[in-house]
């Protein structure tokens, strides 16, 4: 398996004495679907965001796909941020904007300053949007606006927007953490056969240990701003996980011997 | 302990009311203001206002060069709040925490914006009377700076507080900075900043007819024409009209508001 990401020593720090990450070290392989878990606040979202440089990491290496990417400069990193698709817990959207307006948006990345400005698009960048929306079950939303859509559609229309980029990385962070149970499993549904069948790698941020240790090939533990864990969620055992979120046994809502007998 | 807390809370509070009572009585001592006289005197200013403050024929006979120059007024607001709401978004996109390009360009929009708003309409009236002399460019100006200052500020908030999220994520499909922009800022914020607009206008109209009575323009210098020469049926229905053409536009901006939002 090739590695498609690489992160070394990545660390950040806000000012002088508030430490986000600290000396990060793990790969991701093509094709692999990666949730990170540990509690609020242990680094997250900053570790995502220093992989599409939406942070700039304070020291450390990041490679993506052979490129060192830090030493980017802000042409070369547009064209590379094409190769990642984002996906957020509020969605992000551009609420008043038509759901095929905000699923084109992801192609802005590969326009020239004037035809994004614009928002002109060629028929065959809007026929793969159609062809997306209609993949995600949203044919009939298609020039619904955005605020008439429900959360789970809406962050449908997110991964739309995603992958319309044609990325060779999913980065979700949090993308279930304001849906409803039902609507959360047709998302991390979805984000499982993107990974299996167009062999996109995913990494997603999740708050549901049950979540993550379900649908990842790894699991990665994050707990203020160090990797604490690092493996397969078939073999993790429960004091690994109270490790991860500084717990005590019987803590947590979670319980691992009756998940596994729920998945299983 | 807990009877302390309230207690002192009460302490403040009787402290704070002397306190304004002690400036007020001072203020009114300074002044040398009579409260009794000031408050005996309503009655008779209505009993003034009925007697003399009426449209009569002859001031119906002005009613043509009264809509003249009410209209040159609403023109001359309808065109400084535009042109300065135009300039204002510039500044508005360089200021605003999501989409500015650096802190220097941030903070000389916020001092700007800061010291246009600040100058009330009426200084700026006075200070352009010097470059400009009595003319309509003069009143123009004053309503342009006033406008510039205020929508600034208030365009700043607007994008900041409607358009971050959809700023991030197309920054992170590496969409450029214009892009980001014309994509997500304009459609996310153009209901509420045409909203401000309007109301920029509204106000623009109220600000005029004293900037009219400064500069010697538009339905400003009709009004202080009318009343210096003891006219006061024409002076009254140059109030009337203003007030019908306030009433009138705000309806109108209420509709499109209602449409837009």
């Amino acid at each position: 398996m090739t590695k498609l990401l690489e992160l070394q020593g990545v660390s950040k720090t806000y000012g002088k004495n508030t430490v986000a990450l600290s000396e990060i070290n793990f790969s991701v392989n093509e094709g692999e679907f990666v949730s990170v878990i540990g509690p609020s606040g242990a680094g997250k979202s900053t570790l995502l965001r220093c992989i599409n440089r939406m942070i700039d990491s304070t020291s450390g290496e990041i490679n993506f796909d052979g490129q060192a990417v830090q030493k980017l400069n802000k042409k070369a990193l547009r064209q590379f941020r094409t190769k990642i698709g984002m996906i957020f817990q509020h969605y992000n959207l551009v609420d008043r904007l038509t759901v095929f307006e905000n699923v084109l948006h992801g192609r802005l990345g590969y326009k020239s300053t004037l035809a994004g400005a614009f928002g002109f698009y060629t028929d065959e960048e809007k026929r793969q949007a159609l062809e997306l929306l209609s993949i995600l079950g949203l044919e009939s939303q298609v020039y619904k606006r955005c605020d008439q859509l429900s959360g789970g559609q809406k962050q449908r229309v997110g991964i739309a927007r995603a992958l319309v980029q044609k990325p060779k990385l999913l980065l979700c962070d949090e993308p279930i953490a304001s849906l409803d149970p039902n609507a959360s499993k047709v998302i991390m549904d979805y984000l499982q056969t993107i990974c299996k069948s167009m062999g996109i790698t995913v990494m997603v941020n999740l708050h549901q240990v049950d979540v993550a240790l379900k649908y990842s090939d790894r699991v990665i533990g994050i707990s203020k701003g160090e990797v604490v864990y690092q493996g397969d969620p078939r073999f993790m055992k429960e004091e690994e996980i109270h490790h991860i979120y500084g717990s005590e046994a019987g803590e947590l809502i979670f319980n691992l011997s009756e998940e596994s007998h729920y998945v299983g | 302990m807990l009877d302390n807390f309230f207690l002192r809370k009460r302490l403040k509070l009787s402290l704070l009311i002397v306190l304004i009572l002690a400036i007020t009585y001072g203020a009114i001592l300074i002044a040398e203001y009579d409260i009794i006289k000031g408050f005996t005197s309503i009655p008779e200013a209505f009993v003034w206002g009925v007697q003399n403050f009426y449209p009569d024929a002859n001031a119906f006979s002005r009613l043509p060069n009264i809509l003249n120059k009410l209209i040159e007024t609403v023109l001359i607001s309808v065109a400084s709040a535009s042109t300065a709401a135009i300039l204002a978004f510039l500044f508005a996109i360089l200021g605003s925490h999501t989409t500015r390009i650096n802190g220097f360009f941030a903070s000389i929009s916020r001092l700007f914006a800061t010291l246009f708003r600040n100058i009330d309409v009426a200084v700026w009236s006075m200070i352009l009377l010097f470059s400009f002399g009595q003319s309509a460019l003069t009143g123009y100006f004053a309503l342009f700076f006033v406008s510039f200052g205020f929508l600034t500020r208030a365009f700043t908030e607007t994008i900041d507080e409607v358009s971050n999220d959809s700023v991030e994520a197309l920054r992170a499909t590496g969409a450029s900075y214009i892009s980001t922009i014309t994509n997500a800022v304009v459609p996310s914020s153009a209901p509420q900043l045409i909203s401000w607009l309007l109301f920029m206008i509204e106000t623009n109209i109220r600000s005029a007819t004293l900037v009219g009575i400064l500069t010697g323009t538009g339905i400003g210098f009709l009004f202080d024409l009318y009343y210096k020469s003891l006219d006061y049926h024409s002076a009254s229905l140059v109030v009337i009209m203003v007030v019908i053409a306030i009433l009138a536009l705000e309806a109108l901006s209420n509709f499109i508001r209602r449409v837009i939002l």
